[in-house]
């Protein structure tokens, strides 16, 4: 996938050949995938394509068998989650998963409290945490930014899907990363939640490099500044919106005549 | 629930508690029931040891069963000591503590890399390892254990007098207690709460979980070895029974029926229980039935237990 690469844009995350198999079958099949810095790259395909595998893998939740993961030029291969977050890489999952027990602005606060290379790490045991006013400020500033600033005292539990789903968003951005893998950020909302959802998402552009797992077409093709098409464990295109649209071998394997 | 929260209520409470036990030697000498402060005593230290277990189950979420070896380890420290002379409780009781510690460190790191029900088997299986170790040396006493010749010296305290004891001992209670309210207030203990909570979410966040975990875990089994260091004092045997499973069983259940994950949960249970025990006891030895029904009310009915019931426990929901 360098057919591109000598733009002024830099590529964010390299992804050659990688491969995972779950005893005989591939969910990850010599894939291969470039992201440039500060774009939206969307990943489509159907559903068992290994789009979350690789978004597991990415992220350190799962080893993989082959290839190679550069991630602005530190080589992830072997590192474990933590230090993937720590180099900025961070995630959102496809089942909403906060901390539900929690008050939505603790949720946050937990999350911005991660980040070791601007408050050190938390291993302090004596200070009361709600001297750490910059990191609370900061917690509401982004639960505004996600329009949850009226819920913070609420408990994530009892948040709609659609606000748990931008919570969850909220808790990858959190970690000030620079590429966020979003992994269907729409699952399961209604019309007016995904709206808000792709208005979140435009509002972050330029902010932070995503990559989209994402089913809901018309999001996908509204958001991607480039599309990658996986079919069976390997990525089978990777082009701006419209070269995708128009790709016979595309068409064939997975739009159809959705588009 | 969510994290744990200490309002001023819940701060006026604890010192008009403690305002009560630093009373209690002289309203027991006033009724002529003196004897008792040994017993005042004994609640106390296994407060203690239910306060550390409750650090690492309730705060951290790591349901340890093997908690007993770090208390009786921490009691053997002390009698083991003391047989070669060493009786000064100025290097008796930290050595008994970073014993357990260094015992918990070693089990801890073993034993984190599993979840659910294989960490409570293989941490109860360390512990019983510990048990036959201890049970099979014959030069720690074996079966009988290893009796205590007379208490730690404590500096100008005299701790042979039980009255003096029972202060010690509240005075270490009540710090601990204290510093597991700052704790649990501070970067640390809301890490260690939002582990329990979702630790996978805590790693995606760039959490490197395992080491808060053991961190979490060592302070307890520390705490554990400061508790039975102190009973060896109380009872003047270190006996194998401190290391028992059955032992890491009622340390579990004082903190189920006192309040899991909240600071005074350990203390409510320990007194709770040991009251029922010594009242009961003398009306059936088959007292532990009542005991049964009430830890089986407890979770269907509190599940953040007694110290939950009085607006001790966590923020319910």
């Amino acid at each position: 996938m360098s057919e591109r690469t000598n733009d002024s844009a830099a590529t964010l995350l390299e992804v050659r050949a990688v491969s995972k198999h779950f005893g005989g079958i591939y969910a990850l099949n010599a894939a291969s995938l470039a992201i440039r810095a500060d774009e939206v790259h969307a990943l489509i395909g159907p559903n068992g394509a290994g789009k979350t595998t690789l978004i597991h893998a990415l992220s350190g939740a799962l080893a993989l068998d082959a290839g190679q993961v550069v991630f602005a030029g530190d080589d992830l291969i072997g590192r474990p989650m933590h230090e993937r977050v720590a180099l900025g890489l961070a995630r959102s999952y496809q089942i909403t998963n906060v901390f539900s027990r929690l008050s939505v602005l603790d949720n946050v606060t937990i999350a911005v409290q991660g980040r070791v290379r601007d408050w050190g790490s938390s291993f302090s045991f004596w200070k009361p945490f709600a001297l750490d006013s910059a990191i609370i400020d900061e917690a509401h500033a982004l639960l505004a930014e996600v329009s949850l600033g009226d819920f913070a005292m609420r408990r994530a539990a009892q948040l709609s899907h659609g606000q748990q789903r931008c919570l969850e968003v909220a808790l990858a951005l959190a970690t000030r990363p620079k590429l966020v893998l979003l992994d269907e950020p729409m699952a399961g909302m209604g019309p007016d939640e995904s709206a808000r959802m792709v208005d979140l998402i435009e509002s972050l552009r330029g902010s932070v490099t995503m990559l989209l797992v994402e089913h809901d077409m018309d999001a996908v093709f509204r958001l991607a500044d480039r599309i990658s098409v996986m079919v069976a464990g390997r990525v089978i295109a990777s082009d701006e919106p419209d070269v995708i649209r128009a790709d016979p071998e595309v068409r064939r394997a997975y739009l159809g005549d959705e588009i | 629930m969510g994290f744990y929260t200490t309002s001023t209520p819940r701060r006026i409470a604890a010192i008009a508690l403690l305002a009560v036990l630093v009373g209690l030697p002289w309203m027991l000498q006033a009724i002529d029931q003196s004897f008792y402060v040994s017993l005042a005593s004994r609640m106390l230290i296994f407060a203690l040891a239910a306060t550390s277990l409750n650090l690492v189950i309730g705060f951290g979420g790591m349901v340890s069963f093997g908690h007993a070896a770090y208390f009786g380890i921490g009691a053997y420290c002390v009698a083991i000591l003391a047989e070669g002379g060493i009786v000064s409780a100025a290097y008796a009781w930290p050595v008994a503590i970073a014993v357990a510690a260094l015992l918990a460190l070693f089990i801890g790191i073993l034993s984190l890399r599993t979840r659910g029900v294989y960490f409570i088997m293989i941490t109860l299986a360390f512990a019983q390892m510990v048990f036959y170790l201890v049970v099979s040396l014959k030069t720690w006493g074996g079966d009988d254990g290893l009796s205590l010749g007379h208490r730690s010296s404590f500096g100008a305290f005299d701790l042979k007098d039980d009255t003096t004891f029972y202060f010690v001992v509240l005075a270490l209670l009540a710090f601990v207690l204290m510093a597991l309210d700052r704790v649990a207030h501070s970067r640390f203990g809301r890490v260690i709460q939002s582990i329990r909570e979702n630790e996978t979410r805590m790693e995606a966040l760039g959490y490197p979980v395992f080491s808060y975990k053991l961190v979490c875990f060592v302070i307890g089994g520390a705490l554990a070895g400061l508790a039975g260091a102190l009973l060896v004092n109380q009872t003047g045997l270190a006996s194998p029974n401190l290391l028992h499973w059955m032992q890491s069983g009622t340390l579990m259940v004082m903190i189920v029926i006192g309040g899991v994950g909240s600071v005074m949960g350990g203390v409510v249970g320990a007194v709770l229980l040991m009251s029922c025990e010594e009242a009961f006891v003398e009306i059936s030895p088959h007292w532990q039935i009542g005991l049964g029904l009430v830890l089986l009310a407890v979770v269907l009915w509190a599940p953040l237990g007694i110290a939950g019931l009085v607006g001790w426990g966590r923020e319910r929901e």
